[in-house]
């Protein structure tokens, strides 16, 4: 036991005497979370809009009219004929080309089937599909009054995916993907990186000729990080509560609860990185290139998972930070408690426990 | 029993045979040198017997214990002290002794009288980092995290590469004094000068042992008649010796040329080459302050012999 202080207290010499690494580790995940949170924003305000209305009539006018007076739009033109819709995108004037039937009022009293055809730039995808939702969620508000005044009965499409994010505020999304991020980087690429320093500087060499179980060395390297990634996780949440203004409606005990369980997984992959290189670069590449890139880019922190191709749909799956990134979305900002997450909780301790295994079983008890 | 007994240990790196079976055995409290040129594989031998790597095959025992299946027994018990620096560089010079003290379970102060005469020289610095420590130091340092658990036998794998010639000494009467405490100590070095001061060597030569005795029995059976020769033009000597028919063999010593000459003539001539034909020779190569002595044999003048 004495054993294990003495060698954890070590790795928080190391950390502590290195000024650039505190520096890094603890100012990193703040400095992510205001970039994303408030730099990077999926949130999009005034957007120009180009309207064809053939109709011309009250419905149509009105319509123009919410959208006009949204943050989110300008109205750019109005057309004259549909030919010039592909000129205009071409142009690229516009975001968002809004297109009514003919007799659009008559036709939404008499049949219920008036339509709005609404058109966006599909080369920036994200873009395209926050203007749409916009303007259909705009559209939908339109509709409900209608419905309320005239009291007929309106076929009325519910957007599921705008219920607990409304305006769409890109913190919402933001902040368990940065959290999951953050987790990631610190376990496993710290992790990876301060075992190949010690192969790569001959340290392990020497410990390794010693009746210090390997097992402990390596334990010992894993507490300092854990503890880091716990005051990490703790100042992303402060951060995200009182400057982003993100809520946590679920309990702090089910986020923690999740969180150290993905810190769990991450640590094993780090061990497991390890084990495979004895040099620092190297372990830095594979963390970087191998674990950030898709829990960047396949966990739906960038991009939502329902856009993918079934392929990478079916890699986001073993993402362990997809599953993390969806538990915190539930439980932080749906407000769902444990049971609910179950089977986020579920899926990321098997991956925890066949990741540890694994990462046991690869350690090297000799120098190759 | 042996503290080490090493049997036809082999090992490769992919096509490369870093050691091609290698026997020999230690005696219990003698000062055991492995002395050859950097990539003969000392470091390799060091690393099987400290279980820190794998033979492919054949067999080694340290101190009752397979390297192999008993390796945890004999972790417990060795000191080893790698090539390279190897203690953490950011942390000071106590802390990295408190370390190893608390990894192999003891204290400072349970075996301090065993590296006190080390330790002392450099405790002035003990709130130093080990990283700002100068070379002689650094070994000091090294030295003493690997006795501090009191091992009953000490691995050194090139101790003294890199250090100044006055602390090398020292190192070297460091190890006399463990050596008077009953510890066995195995230690390599690419310096053939140091050779002297083991009780007995092995002289490896691209993983192979050339010859294992004591340094004098290994300087005794030298049996060729040794020169060493100078002039004013060294590298032009070195070439034009090569070319004389009684010199067998010439290598550059430092500040001499050492050769190792046939003495029998053509046949016909009554009198035995000597330093009069060679300076003669030498003269006709328009050589000016010629110098030829009869030297004894040093251990590296055996190494070359035996490697040829």
């Amino acid at each position: 036991m004495r054993q294990f202080i003495t060698f954890t207290r070590k790795e928080f010499y190391h950390i502590l005497r290195d000024r650039w690494t505190m520096l890094m580790l603890l100012a990193f995940p703040l400095i992510m979370i205001i970039l994303f949170g408030f730099g990077i924003t999926t949130e999009i305000k005034n957007s120009k809009i180009a309207v064809y209305d053939p109709s011309k009539d009250l419905a149509t006018q009105n319509i123009i009219k919410k959208l006009e007076t949204s943050e989110y739009f300008i109205l750019s033109e109005y057309l004259n004929s549909p030919d010039q819709i592909e000129l205009i995108f071409k142009e690229g004037k516009i975001g968002l080309m809004v297109v009514f039937s003919e007799r659009f009022y008559e036709n939404l009293i008499h049949t219920g089937d008036a339509q709005i055809l609404l058109i966006a730039d599909g080369t920036d995808p994200n873009t395209a599909s926050t203007l749409t939702n916009y303007a259909s969620r705009i559209i939908m508000m339109y509709l409900q009054e209608l419905t309320d005044i005239e009291h007929l009965p309106f076929q009325i499409n519910t957007e599921v995916k705008l219920l607990y994010n409304p305006t769409l505020e890109g913190a919402y999304n933001i902040v368990p993907g940065v959290m999951g991020m953050v987790l990631m980087l610190i376990c496993a690429l710290m992790t990876s990186v301060s075992i190949a320093r010690e192969k790569e500087l001959g340290t392990m060499e020497v410990i390794l000729v010693s009746p210090m179980p390997p097992l402990l060395i390596v334990l010992s390297k894993v507490v300092p990080y854990f503890t880091i990634s716990l005051i990490n996780f703790t100042n992303v949440l402060i951060l995200a509560v009182f400057l982003l203004g993100v809520p946590v409606n679920g309990s702090l005990f089910t986020l923690y609860l999740v969180s150290i369980i993905f810190i769990f997984v991450a640590l094993a992959l780090g061990l497991l990185i390890s084990s495979v290189t004895n040099r620092q670069l190297v372990a830095l590449l594979m963390s970087a290139m191998g674990l950030m890139m898709p829990v960047v880019m396949l966990s739906g922190l960038m991009f939502p998972i329902e856009n993918m191709p079934l392929i990478l749909q079916g890699i986001a799956q073993i993402i362990p930070a997809k599953w993390y990134i969806e538990a915190i979305r539930d439980v932080m900002i749906k407000g769902l408690g444990p049971a609910d997450v179950i089977k986020e909780i579920g899926i990321l301790s098997l991956m925890a426990v066949v990741l540890i295994g694994a990462s046991l079983k690869k350690f090297k008890i000799r120098l190759e | 029993m042996h503290a080490v007994k090493v049997h036809e240990i082999k090992r490769n790196y992919n096509k490369v045979e870093a050691l091609k079976g290698v026997s020999f055995e230690v005696r219990p409290g003698e000062i055991f040198g492995i002395i050859g040129p950097d990539g003969a594989g000392k470091t390799t031998l060091f690393r099987i017997l400290t279980t820190l790597l794998l033979a492919d095959s054949g067999t080694a025992i340290v101190d009752g214990n397979d390297v192999v299946k008993d390796f945890k027994e004999i972790r417990k018990k060795v000191g080893y002290m790698p090539g390279r620096f190897s203690l953490y560089q950011d942390l000071t010079v106590e802390e990295n002794l408190t370390i190893f003290a608390s990894i192999f379970k003891t204290t400072i102060e349970e075996n301090y009288h065993l590296i006190k005469d080390i330790y002392q020289q450099i405790e002035p610095f003990k709130n130093r980092r080990a990283g700002a420590l100068s070379g002689g130091m650094k070994q000091k340092l090294a030295l003493s995290c690997a006795l501090i658990h009191k091992p009953v036998i000490l691995f050194l794998d090139e101790p003294t590469t890199g250090v100044d010639p006055v602390s090398r000494k020292e190192f070297w009467e460091m190890l006399a004094n463990l050596k008077r405490e009953g510890i066995t100590i195995l230690v390599s070095t690419p310096y053939m000068d140091e050779a002297n001061l083991c009780d007995r060597i092995a002289l490896i030569r691209e993983g192979s042992f050339l010859k294992i005795d004591s340094p004098q029995n290994i300087v005794n059976q030298y049996s060729k008649r040794l020169w060493s020769v100078r002039s004013n033009d060294m590298s032009r000597l070195l070439k034009d010796l090569r070319t004389h028919k009684n010199i067998m063999t010439c290598f550059a010593f430092g500040d001499t040329h050492h050769v190792t000459v046939n003495q029998e003539k053509p046949s016909g001539e009554e009198d035995r080459f000597g330093f009069k034909d060679l300076k003669d020779f030498l003269e006709e190569k328009s050589h000016s302050e010629i110098e030829i002595t009869a030297i004894d044999a040093g251990i590296e003048d055996c190494f070359m012999e035996l490697a040829n």
